[in-house]
């Protein structure tokens, strides 16, 4: 035997540490014998408090406390609030840098703010932290709690020690009565309340809903796996949320398919409601705005054929056609695509024609794609532009040049030179929208606008989420853990001879008054006189 | 008994510290799944210049390659673009070629550019962003510095490069 265990005169050895015996329940700290006994895990040495040796079971002994736990979760909560002070960086303008952008708008808090990673909170390294201590937290102050708490239920005796009894909340002594029969009759009751009685020398020990004790664990295992699950979402294949825009034409690879997938916008359908709908007439007079109806893009799937090397057109099979709407994603291989955004009449080719500017006659007409313009457009009779420049979102930049922001054509500018029988040379024209401007001299020959040819982009996104089912699961065993150890209460009640007397005690894990009920016609059955709550009493003295 | 409760408990602790370190490798240290980094073998591609010939990666082998990721409308790319040609005529001989991609703009404006600022090394059209999104290439200007066994030597992200680095990087890839 270990000299650290505790052998209780009932001959039961309890592990160090234990306050009340497993078995007979005497209580093993001889103090106030007067004091109503800690309930608390039955008494039982919390395995964490029994012995400090070697780093792993300091580092053991500190995540057990409850007092740690709370404060993680404090500490969890605080840093969340803060995190609701100024915006998270997903939600600042997406072309702000932020590590300039918190410094300008809200001053040196900003810039602090920024720099202990708030802008970010759920992905800083030191909330992760705390989320992984807090799950190490619930693992290992639920272990060393239940599981000692577990083996002295199991061990727990039908007859227990005098001092156990009389310790009790609810305590009761009876006598001049019949014990037999006062006991038989007792032990009838305590059955019809739907207890387990046990017997031994005599004495009974009845207890119901003992598994309302595993409430709490239960529910940190759901809590648990509800962390795996978020933690999950970190582990490659697991999750994917990206947004792909697709212009009406364009074909484009599939984010998170490894370029084994492509999509293909083949026309992207916004409908409004009939404002001269009877049904609907009405309700769209008040508000006074046109309701749309329907976003859809006409998709085409595709697949890629065999081994390809970035860079090359791929050999695209068709897969299937399908209109994306919302809430009706096309779903590939586990992964969904969304219809969430979309922008119309972006600009695609702009329309010219060669003209003469003082008799207005023309010659030939060019349309410019404006993703992929031609060096030179050949028109009839010896005709010809060539573009010597192509700004595709012309700006002037700090030095006075012209130049694009960006490769999309929301403000496209040329440079023409446009060649006629006359300007075998080529004149010089620069061409943007609504400007005609011709920096070499007069010209005699223009460009004139005709029209655009625009195309409505989509804006789908590519989710997947194989966390979801676990975090469901994890969600339902909490729930199972909320309501076991919500909805029933451990009760138990020990009866043992004592002499010529009969001993009577109770203990619930919550609700006493439900207890003392069950008692009230249990004693009433049997004639034993009703036990006494010792915690009114007390109350009473003081 | 009490050996048991220490290997539990050594087993449990060293799951969890496993389980969320990786989280945090993952999450902090290969955020971008695809990125190519220092010491992986450079992804091979085949793109087209300006003159529409294929070219591809692989055929370097033996060679240095100082693979630049571009665009007209960045400015730091503008700047250092001149500074690589003129070391580009040093080096070019000594068996180092300057490939450089421009990311998805069209034939025209990146042919514009290259004549107005006369430059002589290969530049390469990468249409649909595809060669981009495979070296994980998220600011321009990005530079890979490809060794003769097609190692990626350096990744340089850092705004514009002068003559003086360019120099230096020549060095490091020379076979």
């Amino acid at each position: 035997m270990d000299k650290k265990q505790i052998s209780c005169e009932c001959g039961h050895v309890n592990p160090y540490g234990t306050q009340i015996c497993e078995s007979c329940g005497k209580p093993l700290h001889e103090d106030d014998s007067k004091k109503l006994l800690n309930m608390r895990y039955e008494g039982s040495a919390r395995r964490s408090q029994t012995y400090k040796k070697t780093p792993i079971d300091k580092v053991w002994n500190f995540f057990s406390s409850v007092k740690v736990g709370i404060w993680i979760i404090i500490l969890l909560l605080v840093a969340s609030a803060i995190g609701t002070i100024f915006p998270q960086e997903m939600y600042i303008p997406p072309q702000a840098d932020p590590t300039e952008y918190y410094k300008e708008q809200y001053g040196f808090l900003g810039q602090l703010y920024y720099q202990l990673g708030f802008h970010n909170l759920y992905g800083s390294w030191w909330f992760m932290l705390l989320i992984a201590a807090l799950g190490l937290s619930l693992i290992i102050a639920s272990l060393d709690r239940f599981v000692p708490l577990y083996r002295s239920l199991k061990k727990q005796r039908v007859t227990r020690h005098e001092s156990f009894m009389k310790r009790q909340r609810i305590f009761g002594v009876t006598s001049g009565v019949n014990e037999d029969k006062a006991i038989d009759k007792a032990k009838e009751a305590i059955k019809k309340k739907g207890y387990n009685v046990r017997e031994e020398d005599g004495n009974l020990l009845a207890e119901k809903n003992r598994f309302s004790r595993w409430g709490p664990y239960v529910n940190h295992v759901g809590l648990i796996i509800f962390l795996i699950g978020g933690m999950l979402r970190f582990f490659p294949g697991m999750y994917l949320d990206e947004v792909m825009w697709l212009r009406e034409g364009q074909t484009e690879a599939i984010p998170g398919t490894e370029g084994s997938y492509y999509l293909k916008n083949e026309d992207f359908i916004l409908e409004m409601y009939d404002e001269n709908d009877e049904q609907f007439k009405e309700a769209m007079e008040r508000v006074n705005k046109v309701i749309p109806k329907n976003y859809q893009t006409d998709a085409v799937l595709y697949k890629q054929k065999g081994e390809r090397v970035a860079g090359q057109d791929p050999e695209l099979e068709k897969v299937k056609k399908y209109p994306i709407q919302v809430n009706k994603p096309l779903k590939i291989d586990g992964l969904g695509v969304y219809q969430v955004d979309y922008k119309l009449n972006e600009l695609q080719a702009m329309t010219f024609k060669l003209e003469n500017k003082d008799s207005g006659k023309t010659f030939g007409e060019m349309t410019v794609d404006l993703y992929n313009p031609k060096e030179v457009y050949e028109l009839k009779d010896g005709y010809r532009v060539e573009v010597m420049n192509y700004f595709p979102d012309f700006e002037f930049n700090d030095k006075d040049e012209p130049t694009t922001k960006s490769k999309i054509p929301n403000n496209p500018a040329f440079i023409f030179k446009m060649f006629s029988p006359e300007h075998p040379d080529g004149e010089v024209a620069f061409v943007a929208i609504r400007q005609n401007l011709e920096p070499l001299g007069e010209n005699e020959y223009k460009m004139s606008f005709q029209n655009v040819e625009t195309k409505d982009v989509s804006g789908l996104v590519v989710k997947k989420d194989n966390t979801l089912w676990i975090l469901a699961f994890g969600g339902a065993i909490f729930m199972i853990g909320v309501v076991m150890g919500m909805y029933w209460n451990h009760r138990r009640i020990w009866i043992r001879r004592m002499d010529n007397e009969i001993w009577m005690a109770g203990h619930a894990n919550k609700n006493w008054h439900g207890l003392k009920r069950e008692l009230q016609t249990i004693t009433e059955a049997s004639g034993l006189n009703m036990p006494e709550d010792q915690a009114d009493e007390d109350e009473k003295k003081s | 008994m009490k050996k048991n409760r220490l290997v539990i408990r050594t087993v449990i602790l060293a799951v969890v510290v496993i389980a969320v370190g990786y989280t945090f490798y993952a999450n902090f240290f290969a955020s971008d799944s695809g990125v190519i980094e220092e010491g992986d073998t450079a992804p091979n591609f085949i793109l087209t210049d300006l003159k529409g010939n294929e070219v591809e990666l692989e055929d370097y082998r033996g060679q240095g390659v100082f693979l630049n990721f571009w665009a007209t409308y960045c400015e730091p790319c503008k700047e250092e673009m001149p500074a690589m040609d003129k070391v580009y005529q040093k080096y070019k001989d000594q068996g180092i070629e300057i490939l450089a991609v421009n990311v998805t703009e069209p034939r025209l404006t990146a042919k514009t550019f290259v004549d107005r600022y006369n430059l002589s090394f290969p530049i390469l059209l990468d249409k649909g962003n595809d060669v981009t999104n495979h070296y994980g290439v998220g600011l321009i200007p990005a530079t890979f510095l490809i060794n003769k066994d097609g190692e990626v030597v350096k990744k340089i992200v850092e705004g514009s490069l002068s003559e003086e680095k360019i120099e230096n990087y020549m060095e490091l890839i020379k076979p």
